[in-house]
């Protein structure tokens, strides 16, 4: 699946989009949080509080039980800051 | 028909009211919302700001509320300009235009429109300080309230 990051998430992470294959007990978008967190400090930076993290998968707004699948493009970023 | 647009260039009110008045359909009255760079003071004074956005999804999310705007309001047509990139104190971001048979349809559409954008299409804001510092600007919740204020208010006939 492709992930893409934006705004401080871009920067704590370092990259804007990266190819990633998780295990397939990644099943939801919590999973997919609590899998990246595995792969770096910027990556717990990025996703340490939930709260302040937003996610879209196929560019739609998503939520924490959101099913993720091989394929998917899923974006992380903080709450939006429009207008 | 809407019309949005997402990108660096800069916004010319007067060329965009001009595209929307010649869309078809008896036009009563056009109103806008025009927004800007704000400099601010002391410690949070700023030269510029730079907005960043999720291009595979803008468009799109812009698309879907500005279609339900011209539904719900019954609008001869609107014009959703909103720009990315590296913006100066004092430079405009985005525009929101709204063409209706009435004022009343065409004010509140655009004050939906604007309160939507603030919380439903994927931008993010930078501001860059005087000091040289840049600092991404937080969300706020009075925001979210006043985008949920249009789930409840009823349309006008």
């Amino acid at each position: 699946m492709k992930l893409l990051y934006f705004a401080w998430l871009r920067e704590r992470i370092g990259l804007g989009e990266e190819e990633v294959t998780p295990p397939s007990s990644v099943v939801t978008v919590a999973d997919l949080i609590a899998w990246l967190r595995l792969r770096g400090p910027g990556y717990v930076e990025a996703l340490a509080e939930t709260a302040r993290v937003r996610c879209a998968v196929n560019q739609d707004f998503a939520k924490l039980d959101t099913i993720v699948r091989p394929g998917d493009e899923i974006a992380f970023f903080p709450p939006i800051t429009g207008g | 028909m809407a019309f949005i647009r997402v990108g660096p260039d800069d916004i010319d009110m007067a060329t965009e009211i001009a595209c929307l008045q010649s869309e078809p359909g008896e036009i009563g009255g056009i109103a806008s919302f025009l927004g800007v760079v704000r400099g601010g003071e002391g410690h949070s004074a700023i030269t510029a700001m730079t907005l960043e956005h999720y291009p595979a999804m803008t468009e799109a999310a812009i698309r879907r509320v500005a279609e339900e705007a011209e539904a719900r309001w019954n609008l001869i047509g609107c014009r959703v300009i909103h720009r990315v990139g590296r913006i100066p104190v004092g430079g405009r971001i985005v525009l929101v235009l709204t063409a209706a048979r009435h004022r009343q349809a065409a004010l509140e559409s655009t004050s939906f429109l604007i309160d939507w954008l603030k919380v439903g299409a994927p931008f993010w804001k930078q501001e860059h300080l005087i000091s040289g510092k840049d600092h991404w600007v937080e969300a706020k919740s009075a925001d979210d309230l006043a985008a949920q204020r249009w789930l409840v208010v009823a349309p006008p006939d």
